[in-house]
């Protein structure tokens, strides 16, 4: 499978601020990559430099073959883009959005069928300024589609969406994965790019922090698998004592670390021929939130830690 | 540059203009209550009436009555004869009824044009009324020239035959449409262009432009395109409304066309090198302000710039707006399409520099 993105080396400074800073990473065509971080990672000026929008300081960029800066015009014609909350003309319609964007491109899109592939049909005639967030959003879904774009860059596309309106944009991404096409998406909401996402990568204070499947990431980067029970302080320590396992607490929840498969029946065994009293039990696993919040966080505080120490 | 995108920007942008309210009503409403309002201005001050009271101190002789009745009749002004005694202090009673335009003519006069000597009638005007005073003492003047002139035996042998400049006698509101065609060309693409370059800046809706084929140029042109286009509207019912209306005399002459195409072509390049430079809408907004508001007033669209003092005269011709309606003028009235061809070239270049900075100035996208 040959790679729709290849970025490495990449560094955009603006005066002494290396926004972004020695990037590198492959987007396989065809696949939904999430392009993760906190606010001021990196991650707007990095799609940004990808869509052709800013010019980077160093390293090399290709999207589709293309280099984004000086081949912007023909690469445009091949990519769809999603700003992160959409704008248009505040009184053209959905309908004559569409029509428009056909001639720009050159082709010749039926709008009734746009507007039904982002369920916004019943809005075909209603000028941009009346549409709602979710609305505006599917409508620049459509007009990113008007190309027939092979690589789509989706920039927080739900931002500020209620849940229904989101998930109805999932819906559209994953056709747009089935259609065969490459989709970059940027995005605040973990559960998002853990739900659509084949390829993952956290950027951080311009940096590449982790990359791969999100199990691939959990795997490596959270903790194992817990058995949480809910029992008092002395069963801790009774478990502590007798299996060697961590244990931590928390308002009367333990979690027990399981480092294998068998660990599950060891410590419900132990804690059935403890006598002590407990109740509800059952595992718990990291999600690709709990380990972006954990390495963000980590990485947050040694750099607090490094600007005390003298 | 590609006319079928070119075609679809101007499709859109006008779609969207046509169902603004506000925009359809400056560009186009607004201009023709101007010329409503100015033409009942102007139609009141079309046959001025100046009242001049008189003060015959030379006991109604004949000379005294037929001077006050030549002046009467020169139909520049009103004669009001005034009773000496009922007045009292005439300068004083003057300025109290606060029309102060009199005359007197003292005693003694019918003797010193009978016996041919020397003696001056009195005129008093107020300074600060330009055209009553001038009109009051040019009027005074021309009849004691008569008089004079009789009582030396002679008789006139030049005589004055009045006409306005061009093809016919001009009204003010003559002048007043020009102007407001001018007015139009600057103050709906200039202010649209400096609101629109601004917002669609901070909107990033440039940037989603810059992610289709359509390209700097041909988004610009269509919006020239539109401006024209609108021009022509706005001057068409202009016209028509100022001469159905108030029978404004205007020749319609195919020399006026370029105009109507290079003024809008100036001023929306104009409006999108003010935007392009500012760096919020709301600078925007002042620099558009301080580019429009003197062109408003001293290029001749409300008052003519014959009227200035040379310092202002000087300022007028730097400012491109003068060109436009000083030609538009040449053209509509006086039928001077050599003059109009020298503004038509100091707009056009213009024009076109503006266009290539404007082209040069805005940028799709981001360094």
């Amino acid at each position: 499978m040959s790679d729709a993105i290849r970025v490495r080396g990449l560094v955009k400074r603006y005066g002494e601020l290396a926004a972004v800073d020695g990037v590198d990473f492959s987007v396989p065509s065809g696949q939904v990559f999430a392009f993760l971080g906190p606010n001021g990672a990196g991650k707007t000026t990095t799609v940004e430099i990808l869509e052709g929008l800013r010019r980077r300081t160093d390293g090399e960029v290709s999207v589709l073959g293309l280099d984004p800066w000086s081949q912007g015009r023909e690469l445009h014609q091949q990519i769809g883009v999603i700003p992160q909350e959409f704008r248009f003309f505040e009184k053209t319609r959905p309908a004559e959005a569409i029509r428009y964007y056909g001639v720009l491109f050159g082709t010749h899109p039926d709008p009734t069928e746009m507007l039904a592939r982002v369920k916004l049909s019943d809005k075909a005639e209603a000028n941009f300024d009346t549409l709602s967030g979710g609305q505006k959003q599917k409508l620049g879904l459509a007009l990113a589609l008007v190309s027939e774009p092979k690589v789509l860059f989706l920039d927080e596309p739900t931002t500020g969406l209620d849940p229904s309106a989101r998930r109805g944009i999932w819906e559209v991404i994953r056709n747009l994965r089935s259609e065969g096409r490459t989709v970059f998406l940027t995005t605040h909401y973990l559960e998002e790019a853990e739900l659509l996402a084949d390829q993952v990568a956290i950027i951080h204070h311009g940096k590449i922090i982790a990359e791969g499947t999100s199990s691939d990431i959990i795997t490596a980067h959270g903790r194992p698998e817990r058995l949480r029970v809910d029992g008092p302080p002395s069963l801790a320590d009774y478990l502590r004592s007798n299996l060697q396992v961590p244990v931590t607490t928390d308002r009367g929840t333990l979690e027990i670390e399981l480092r294998t498969p068998h660990d599950a029946l060891r410590v419900l065994t132990a804690i059935e021929e403890s006598g002590i009293p407990w109740k509800d039990f059952g595992t718990v696993h990291d999600t690709l939130e709990d380990v972006f919040i954990q390495m963000v966080g980590q990485m947050d505080e040694g750099e607090v830690a490094a600007r005390r120490s003298p | 540059m590609n006319p079928r995108r070119v075609a679809a920007d101007f499709g859109v942008f006008s779609r969207g203009y046509l169902r603004n309210p506000f925009g359809l009503f400056f560009s186009l409403i607004f201009p023709l209550i101007l010329i409503g309002i100015f033409g009942l201005i102007y139609s009141n001050s079309a046959a001025p009436t100046i009242t001049v009271y008189a003060e015959n101190l030379d006991h109604q002789s004949n000379a005294s009555v037929a001077f006050l009745a030549a002046l009467n009749g020169t139909g520049a002004v009103t004669v009001q004869v005034i009773d000496p005694s009922v007045v009292g202090n005439f300068s004083q009673w003057l300025g109290q009824n606060g029309d102060p335009a009199g005359l007197v003519i003292p005693a003694g006069f019918g003797a010193a044009y009978a016996n041919k000597t020397p003696l001056n009638v009195t005129v008093f005007v107020n300074p600060e009324d330009q055209l009553s005073s001038g009109v009051t003492e040019g009027s005074v003047q021309g009849v004691a020239n008569a008089f004079n002139l009789r009582a030396a035996g002679g008789r006139p042998f030049i005589g004055v035959h009045a006409n306005g400049l061009g093809s016919t006698l001009f009204n003010n509101i003559d002048y007043l449409i020009p102007g407001l065609i001018g007015f139009t060309i600057v103050t709906s693409p200039m202010f649209a262009m400096v609101e629109i370059s601004s917002t669609y800046k901070k909107e990033r809706l440039f940037r989603q432009l810059s992610l289709t084929p359509l390209t700097k140029g041909e988004w610009l042109l269509s919006k020239i395109l539109f401006y024209i286009a609108l021009t022509f509207v706005s001057a068409a019912m202009m016209i028509g409304f100022g001469t159905v209306v108030f029978h404004a005399h205007v020749t319609l002459n195919i020399a006026v066309l370029p105009f109507l195409f290079v003024g809008p072509l100036f001023f929306v390049s104009l409006g999108m090198l003010a935007g392009s430079v500012a760096k919020t809408p709301e600078s925007a907004g002042v620099i558009g302000n301080i580019i429009t508001f003197p062109m408003m007033f001293l290029s001749g669209t409300f008052f003519p710039v014959s009227s200035f003092s040379p310092a202002l005269k000087t300022f007028a011709h730097i400012l491109p707006l003068f060109y436009v309606i000083d030609g538009m003028n040449q053209v509509l009235l006086f039928g001077n399409l050599g003059r109009a061809a020298v503004d038509l070239a100091i707009v056009f270049v213009g024009a076109s520099l503006l266009f290539v900075a404007a082209i040069v100035a805005f940028k799709w996208r981001d360094e």
